[in-house]
């Protein structure tokens, strides 16, 4: 045998192992899923070295608060500490460290500082899908409404409707949300007496039975209505200039022209033609926004008495109770983190150009 | 020497004397465009009202129980508040604080996303992916709760450590766009023949690139005024950072706390510095729209 041939055969399964790990390593939906998974250990990283770290780090505090409330000697109220935060204080840094990240993966978030003994987790799956909901619903139809308004001021440009709608878009997206939020509940709640703000409080009213019954369902809805209503009217401006501006664009594409020269129907290009392609680029930021409205859950949610995460968070930062505060921040980040991948990859299967692997 | 002293001291001169005058021109370019002398009218009425205002009318801080919540009147342009203490004077003299630490702290994030961007993109490399995926992260990171998480950390009574966090956190943006419109302006020229001239990163960055993107960073720097602005509100309300003095957030915050929000008499009460902060934001959109008109002559119709 040849001794070239010998070689390459050698050298064959390592070629083709590298190959792989390139086409891996280059696949748009492995790299997405990378940047996730990284962005996720930054944020936890943060979190650890800042209870950690910081000169006067909670724990510390913490400790202290023991001690002179309950006058425990320094050795229990540290292991005490030590319990709840479920930090080892013998062990060297990094080990805490890797504990903390092991911890983390088993889903293990600790126990809250002030309810004691109720773990962060417990908390957490109670609020969080209040929050979900009611940005998850207020991101969806403002998307919709503002498309559809957006495409309807590109197609009447410089008419009086375009002009007003477009002095509204600038408006509420200058404006900062909770100041928005204020002036709802003064002018809806109690200047024109529209609803009853008191019975709204909450995600529910007091004994309902959840469930799939069309009682619970209004009710939901009734008390997400405010929360929901802001949301719309904070973010729905900016969709509808950018889908303006989207619309203008596509309006001048030669496909326009020629599907016109094709004799098909307005409404058949308005759907088919100019509002798929417009809308397309619009996906994208529906990241940004989300980031932004689960972020902004927090002051409406305080502002609006609505039992979400959002408000959990505040409550954690102003009783210090860290470890909460800690545990909500991570699943706040996680939550934008995966919607992200998730509209990364939609957009992937909507838009072939982006899945033919361009990097960047 | 005096020759030299000479060529030192006139291009610095020449070059204050050019910066106002095209600061000059720019005003009166905006005063022409209809948005823009919208925004220059609100600007110059805000300027009067808290930083020459609190001159004029003094702040009086006594409780009146007998004046709660008194109805408009001459001598109450806004009504009182819950403790019967003016509302129109807390206005005038609650402005003040707010925009410098909201000048401020914009001025400091636009520093850095500008600078960061025109690095990332100049020198390239791995500086420009790590700067990349750090603007990565930091843009999915949800920003109010980080905000409100680190307020819980850091001590934040003071007005600079107010700036320095909310400075610190809203580059993102601006280094993104900075990093791109500088890849195109690096193609240009002018830009390879100061590469030619061995001249330092440094100043192809400061005298060569940003003085060409300088309409689009003033934009941004209004924009970020504003960002400023809403979370200084928003930190003040859910009542993560200490109150101090008065401030048209602090008032927003006793407002909610005293329950003037849910009471049909106080509507002025709330809605005072509410309307103040908007009106302060919806002036800075309209001076940067004006800006926006004036700097891209495309634009204007």
């Amino acid at each position: 045998m040849d001794q070239s041939v010998m070689i390459e055969a050698a050298q064959r399964p390592r070629a083709e192992w590298r190959r792989w790990v390139g086409a891996f390593g280059s696949s748009f939906i492995v790299r997405r899923i990378l940047k996730a998974l990284f962005t996720i250990f930054f944020v936890t990283s943060l979190l650890f070295f800042l209870i950690r770290l910081m000169p006067s780090n909670p724990l510390q505090i913490y400790i202290g608060e023991l001690m002179s409330q309950y006058s425990m000697s320094y050795q229990d109220a540290a292991s005490q500490a030590a319990s709840l935060f479920s930090i080892d204080f013998n062990a060297p840094l990094w080990q805490q460290y890797l504990n903390y990240l092991g911890d983390l993966l088993r889903g293990n978030l600790g126990l809250s500082l002030r309810s004691t003994g109720t773990p962060v987790s417990l908390i957490i799956r109670q609020f969080l899908p209040w929050t979900l909901f009611s940005v998850g619903v207020g991101l969806l139809l403002s998307f919709i409404v503002g498309i559809g308004l957006g495409m309807i001021m590109a197609y009447r440009r410089e008419s009086w409707l375009d002009n007003i709608l477009s002095l509204f878009a600038s408006i509420t997206t200058s404006i900062t949300p909770f100041l928005i939020g204020i002036m709802m509940i003064v002018f809806v709640a109690v200047q024109w007496r529209l609803v009853n703000f008191a019975e709204l409080r909450g995600a529910t009213s007091p004994g309902i039975k959840p469930g799939f019954t069309w009682t619970f369902l209004v009710d939901i809805f009734r008390h997400a209505a405010l929360p929901i209503a802001t949301y719309i009217i904070t973010t729905v401006g900016f969709w509808m200039l950018s889908m303006r501006n989207s619309t203008l664009a596509t309006l001048g594409e030669d496909y326009v022209l020629v599907a016109r020269a094709r004799g098909l129907s307005d409404g058949r290009i308005a759907t088919a033609y100019v509002g798929r392609n417009a809308a397309l680029p619009l996906v994208t930021q529906f990241t940004l926004s989300l980031a932004t409205l689960i972020g902004g859950s927090a002051v409406i949610e305080r502002l609006f008495s609505y039992q979400g995460i959002g408000l959990q968070l505040i409550n954690s930062v102003i009783q210090r109770d860290y470890s909460v505060m800690q545990g909500i921040f991570l699943i706040l980040t996680v939550s934008v983190v995966v919607a992200n991948l998730v509209t990364d990859l939609c957009y992937g299967l909507l838009d072939p150009r982006i899945r033919i692997g361009k990097s960047e | 020497m005096a020759t030299r002293e000479l060529t030192a001291d006139v291009p610095v001169l020449s070059g204050i004397a050019n910066m106002f005058s095209s600061i000059w021109g720019t005003i009166r370019l905006l005063a022409r465009n209809r948005v823009g002398l919208l925004g220059l009218i609100g600007l110059l009425f805000f300027f009067l009202l808290t930083f020459v205002g609190p001159y004029i009318v003094p702040l009086d801080t006594t409780v009146k129980v007998s004046e709660i919540y008194a109805p408009l009147s001459w001598q109450h342009p806004l009504g009182t508040d819950s403790q019967g203490k003016d509302v129109w004077t807390q206005i005038i003299h609650g402005g003040r604080e707010l925009i410098i630490v909201s000048i401020v702290a914009a001025l400091l994030s636009t520093v850095i996303g500008a600078g960061l961007g025109a690095l990332a993109a100049v020198a390239g490399g791995w500086i420009d992916s790590a700067l990349m995926m750090l603007t990565d992260i930091w843009l999915t990171i949800p920003q109010l709760p980080l905000l409100i998480v680190l307020a819980a950390f850091i001590r934040v009574d003071n007005p600079a450590a107010l700036v320095l966090i909310i400075g610190l956190l809203s580059w993102p943006g601006l280094l993104r766009a900075v990093r791109s419109q500088v890849l195109a302006i690096k193609q240009r020229d002018f830009i390879e023949a100061a590469r030619l001239l061995d001249l330092s990163t440094g100043h192809i960055i400061f005298r060569e690139v940003l003085p060409n993107m300088m309409s689009y960073i003033t934009i941004n720097f209004i924009l970020a005024i504003t960002a400023a602005m809403g979370f200084q509100a928003t930190l003040v309300f859910l009542g993560v950072v200490p109150l101090s003095g008065t401030n048209w957030s602090v008032m927003i915050r006793l407002a909610d706390t005293r329950g003037a929000i849910f009471s049909r008499d106080s509507f002025w009460y709330i809605m005072a510095p509410v309307l103040a902060i908007s009106l302060f934001q919806l002036t800075l959109v309209a001076l940067e729209r004006g800006c926006a008109e004036v700097f891209n002559p495309r634009l204007r119709s």
